[in-house]
Parts: structure tokens; sequence; C-alpha cells
């Protein structure tokens, strides 16, 4: 099962391999990793989807991160009720003849273009994975020449339990 | 007035109480070793392999309790240090690790001696730091001290960057740490404590099983009452192996792959198992399915990721073993379990750990020294067969007597080890019982030990073989003896004497009890070389993801 683990950490250099290691280490799969500043410029937040086959396992992972000494909480986050999100960035053939047609599709899914050349465009898109996914999937056809996503990022509700 | 980075160090070492530390100096360290030149309070031990440094430090960390140091130079000096430190990592052994770096401004650029020690240690230290601003340096070394020695203890590695410890800066050693990702809880929940409270009460037959972290929390008096007071009976693993006199009627030896049989068949009978400070690691639970199968586990730890993680456990208490018993003993009723005892005393009757005592077993050497020293010394071991047989025949009195590599098994370890031991523990015997390969990979540390006069004596077991590896090649590969002959062994008794300690040699039985007696009252370091039998196995034997009450050795 697909997991969401949030890691607040300390903002140490290094501390990225040492999450990272960890997981590679021990062999945990990690889907997507992404990482930013938090609320307190001295923390960051690591965003880890994983893999994993049972809740023992993930159990471990918690464990295991709480060993490190930069790492200051950790929280599996539940999928109904966070909010999830990923950038995709994605380079589309978009000649005279089909562009209207990725114009409709973009505009669909509320992507945005973001640039425009004489035979591609550059489609911005926001939200879950599915939806990422899904975007992908249907401008597929039209030939995609790059994707460039920055993994997923997820954080709890406001009122987790009262959506 | 400000101080050298280099002197800040050494200040720092001082106010954790640092008296000694195992060393090797090198072109970006010099300038530790040359405030050291100065200083009179820290003694440094020069080893002659980095290697040394490590196990030394460890050996000083186990024997004593208190955090360990050994310093290395930059590259392939932090980089000999690693197998040490690993070592450390997985027996949870306190110790700091210093290590010289190339300068701030020629790091990244492969610079002569440039190793990332702090990338390659991440995987096998507690914690590591690379230093790149002087200001940082009290903080780091307090902070380091602190995680070494509190929790699950394990090793810590500092790399300075030269350019650091030539510049100065005011010193003032931090009063207080703020560590708020590190805080390691003591005090098992009080839930749990009920629970465990109530599954000891009903247990018909109660097995304790005990590793090295009762010997780190010191639980050694609190693990004999609760023994006593439950009459349950006690298996330690290697790493627990001193945490209970090894002739308490209650003990009934290690268990796992070469446990006794009576310690296995208890594993496999008890309907209570309450495993305290041990981990469950492969060497104990053989196969795990058929590990405790009618027993319900009880798993006190200090590391709340141990529990849980190799097997399912009923009642966990994350907690200091000593705190958490404490905390046991005072709610638990006394309890007899007659049926039970009679099992286990009937077991031990009919599978005792059994040899040919007329010939120069390996077995029977381990008992004399077990006869001369009465238990009371200080045994290192390297890694092999002389190092179970050391387990199952040498009787410890005392709590943190037996240093070994149990979970890397790191063949080599047991000499250095022995010098740190001795430094730590100077009015003490100091043995190390090692192996004739073992041996041969840190023999050169007999010039340290002469040259500082530290008088460990080392008893080769020596069958002229890699034994342990041979003795799977008997069982689990026909006997082909590929590569586990040492044919070419050297004399190692005219090695001890070119190095400037004493030897003698063994070859006959009758003169083993003289020569070790000889031995250890000679002052200074000794090696004495005994001829074994040479194809003498270690058994019981549990082979290897086998069910651990099906074993070799055992007619059952």
């Amino acid at each position: 099962m697909r997991h969401i683990i949030s890691t607040l950490v300390v903002n140490q250099p290094g501390v990225m391999i040492r999450v990272a290691g960890l997981f590679s280490r021990r062999g945990y799969n990690i889907e997507s990793i992404a990482v930013g500043k938090s609320e307190d410029p001295a923390l960051s937040r690591i965003i880890i989807v994983v893999d994993a086959d049972d809740d023992q396992v993930v159990e471990q992972i918690e464990k295991q991160l709480y060993k490190l000494i930069d790492v200051i909480k950790v929280n599996d986050l539940p999928p109904d009720e966070s909010i999830e999100r990923e950038l995709a960035l994605i380079k589309v053939n978009a000649g005279s003849q089909s562009r209207s047609e990725v114009l409709h599709i973009v505009n669909i899914f509320r992507a945005k273009i973001v640039d425009v050349g004489s035979r591609a465009v550059v489609v911005e898109i926001t939200g879950g994975s599915d939806k990422v996914e899904a975007l992908i999937a249907l401008l597929k056809p039209y030939g995609i020449r790059e994707i460039v996503r920055t993994g997923q990022i997820a954080m709890l509700r406001s009122n987790p339990g009262l959506r | 007035m400000k101080l050298s980075g280099a002197n800040i160090l050494l200040e720092c070492l001082e106010r954790e109480g640092v008296e000694v530390i195992f060393g090797y100096p090198g072109g970006q360290v010099i300038p530790i070793y040359d405030a050291l030149y100065d200083n009179s309070k820290i003694r440094n031990i020069l080893v002659r392999h980095e290697q040394g440094a490590a196990h030394a430090a460890d050996g000083y960390a186990r024997s004593t309790g208190k955090v360990g140091v050994c310093i290395a130079t930059s590259g392939p000096g932090a980089t000999n240090l690693v197998t040490g430190i690993a070592t450390a990592y997985m027996d949870s052994a306190p110790i700091v690790a210093i290590t010289g770096q190339v300068p701030t401004f020629m790091l990244g650029r492969d610079s002569f001696q440039e190793a990332d020690i702090t990338g390659i240690t991440m995987p096998i230290t507690k914690h590591n730091y690379l230093v790149k601003d002087i200001r940082d340096l009290p903080r780091v070394i307090k902070e380091a001290f602190h995680i070494a020695a509190t929790g699950r203890p394990g090793p810590v590695l500092i790399d300075l960057a030269k350019d650091i410890t030539v510049q100065t800066d005011k010193f003032k050693y931090p009063e207080k740490i703020d560590l708020p990702g590190y805080k390691p809880n003591y005090v098992g929940n009080t839930r749990q404590i009920k629970e465990a409270v109530e599954g000891i009460q009903k247990a018909e037959r109660p097995l304790i099983y005990i590793g090295g972290g009762v010997v780190t929390s010191g639980a050694h008096a609190e693990i004999i009452k609760l023994a006593e007071l439950i009459d349950a009976p006690v298996t330690p693993t290697l790493m627990g192996l001193t945490a209970i006199p090894g002739d308490h009627r209650l003990n009934i030896g290690m268990l796992g792959m070469h446990g006794t049989a009576t310690a296995n068949f208890a594993v496999c009978e008890c309907d209570l198992l309450i495993a305290i400070g041990a981990r469950f690691d492969d060497r104990v639970t053989g196969k795990i399915d058929a590990f405790a199968p009618k027993a319900k586990i009880i798993h006190i730890d200090i590391d709340p990721a141990e529990i849980g993680k190799n097997v399912r456990v009923d009642v966990p208490i994350v907690g200091d073993a000593r705190m958490v018993l404490e905390n046991l003993l005072e709610k638990l009723e006394p309890q007899k379990h007659p049926e039970w005892l009679k099992q286990i005393a009937a077991w031990q009757k009919e599978y005792p750990l059994r040899y040919e005592p007329h010939k120069l077993n390996p077995q029977r050497v381990i008992e004399e020294i077990n006869a001369i020293t009465k238990g009371d010394a200080i045994i290192c071991t390297d890694v092999g067969q002389h190092q179970m047989w050391t387990a199952q025949f040498y009787k410890f009195t005392q709590p943190r007597s037996l240093i070994s590599s149990g979970g890397l098994g790191t063949m080599g370890f047991g000499f250095p080890a022995a010098i740190g031991a001795q430094i730590g523990n100077p009015d003490r015997l100091v043995i190390d019982i090692a192996g004739d390969g073992s041996f041969q990979m840190n023999i050169q540390e007999l010039g340290t030990a002469v040259a500082n006069r530290i008088p460990v004596k080392v008893v080769i077991i020596n069958n002229f073989y890699l034994g342990m590896v041979r003795q799977w090649q008997e069982f689990f590969f026909k006997k082909r003896y590929s590569a586990t002959a040492l044919d070419h062994n050297p004399d190692f008794v005219k090695i001890a004497e070119a190095f400037g300690a004493k030897g003698f040699k063994v070859t006959e039985i009758g003169q083993l009890r003289s020569a070790l007696e000889k031995a250890f009252e000679t002052p200074g370091p000794v090696v004495v070389d005994c001829h074994v039998e040479r194809e003498e196995n270690v058994l019981p034997m549990v082979p290897a993801g086998g069910a651990i009450h099906q074993m070799i050795g055992v007619n059952n």
C-alpha cells in the first residue's frame, strides 16, 4: 500500500542523504521524495511516498526515521484526511494541427500553458498524482518530449475527520 | 583568551572526563597531536594501525562503561577506522571517533588523503558531524559524547577540517544540550508494565532472555532478583553473557546457533519469553517461525525500533532495562515453577556441553583459563570457534567482562580491544582468547602493548585453520576445505619475542596448566600459543536458518 510519510527535520547539510540512505539501506521503496523549508526556517519538511506491503513495515520506517538525530517528527498521513499535490511540467508536441486539441485537454484539466514554441508547448499541472497521470496519458498520443515532476507533497487537513 | 581549535578539542575532551585516547597521527591531525604534546591530562596510546585504535576505544568503552575515544587522520586513517566503528555500532558501544579532514577550502576537490568519511560512516554511526566552523566545535563535541553514551549507546564520528584546528576562538563549553530530535525514553510505560506483570504472574513456563542491553544498563542485580523472584531460568546471548554469573543455578547458558541444548529447548517450550535488552538476532532465533512458538513475548528495550523488528511482540516496553526491571520488581509477587525447572534440569542432565577432556582440546584450554582465573578475568575474544567455546565454557563472575564482537563478527577485534580494556582496568587480569586466524588480523598491536607496557595475555587457540569456516565446510560443503588451512602459520612465540613480549608454546596437554599459570603471572604482554586438536567442532550447532531446537550434536 502507498503511504505518505511527512518528516520534519533539522535543516542541516546532509539530512536528505541520511533519510534517503536509510530507505535504500533497509530496502524500503521510495516512490517520490520532496523537500523544502517548513514554517520554521530552521526546519525542513520531507515528504516521502513509499510503497509498503504491511503496516509493520511502515511502523519500522517511522521508528528508524526517529532514530536519526536530525529527525524531529514523523507522520504517516492518512490519505483521506490529507491534501496531496504534485506539480509537473510536460513538454508536448503541439504543431499547428494539434495545438487546439492539446489546449482543449489542458483546459479541461485546469492546467496551464506556460510556454509556447512553434512545435511544442509546455504544460504546467498541479494536483494529486492520479490527475497528473491522467493528463500525461491523454497527452501521450501527441508526443511527449520531456516530463519533470516535483514529487508528491502533502499535509493533513485543518480539521481532519471533519470533511 | 583565545584557543586554537586543537586546544578547544582537548579542553572539551577533558571536560568530558577523557583520560586516554587511542590514535595515530597523520597530516591533517598534526595540529591536534601538537596540542597533545603539551597536554598532561590526556594520554595518547599510539597504536600500530587505525583499526586497532577503534577497537581499543571500543574495548575500553565496553569494559568501563565510559566513552572510548579514537583519533585518526583523514583519508586512509579515517577509512581504517571504519571496521571498528561498524563493530561498535552493531554492539551498541559508545565511542567517539575523531578524524582529521582536509582544510575547508580543499574539501570536495579530491585533495590528497581526502575521503568523505561522514558519508562513508553514515550507516554505521549513531550520528556524525563534519565541523567546518570553529564556533560549532564545542557544541558538536558535547553533543557527540551525549549521543554516544545515552539511550542505546553507539559510535559518533567527528570529522574536523584541518583549518578549524589551527584557527582560534574564544572557548566556552556549552552547559546545555539542545537536540529536539533526540529524546531517549528510559522509563517504561506504566500500562505496559502492568500488562507485563499480569503476563508474568500467569505464566507457567517463563523464560528470561537477556542481551547486551542488560549489561549496558547495569541491570545485573535486577536480573538475578527477577529470575529468583519468579523462579524462571535465564538464557543470555553472547552480548548478555556477563549479566548473570556463569554458575548461577538459574542460568541455563547461551541460546541460539551455538547455545546449549537446554536453552534452545527452553525457548521452544516456554509459554512466556521475557526478552530484555536483546534484539532477536538471526544467530539467536534461527528460523523465526519456529522461535518460541508457544510463548507470549514481552520485549523490553531502550530502542523502539528493535521492538517488532524481527518478531511479533505481545507486550512492548520501551525503556532502560534497569529502570523497567526496578519497576517490574516492585509489582511482582514471588512465584514457583517446580515442574518447569525439573524439566530444565532433566535437559541439562541429558544434554550437557561435552568434549574429550584428555586431549589438548580447545574447550579444555578455556576451562583451564576459567579454573586459574576463577571466572574473574576480563576476557576478550576474536571471532570464530574460540569465541563460541569461550562463551560456552568460561563462567563469568562479573559484568562487562566479556568483550567480543557479536553483531558484526569482526575478526581481529579481540587483541586491540583487550589493550583498551586493560587501559581502562589497570588492576584486572585481561586475557585475549584469540584464534590463529583472527590474531593475525591485528597482530601488529603487539607493538602497542609492548611500548605502553600493557600486560594483556593472549591465548591463541591455534588449530592451524580458519576453524569456524572449516567446520561449516565439514558440515555443509563435503569437507572441501577451500582456503581455510593455515598450514603456514608463523611461530607465534618468536613473533611475540621479536616485538619484545614473552611467548610460550603448548603442544601437549601436560604443559597447558603450568604454561597458562606462568603466562598470567608474567608481567607485561604475553602470548601463549596452544596447538589444539585441529578438527574439533563447536557443538551444538543450529544450521543457519534452521529451527533452534534442531541441533547438530544433540540427539533427540
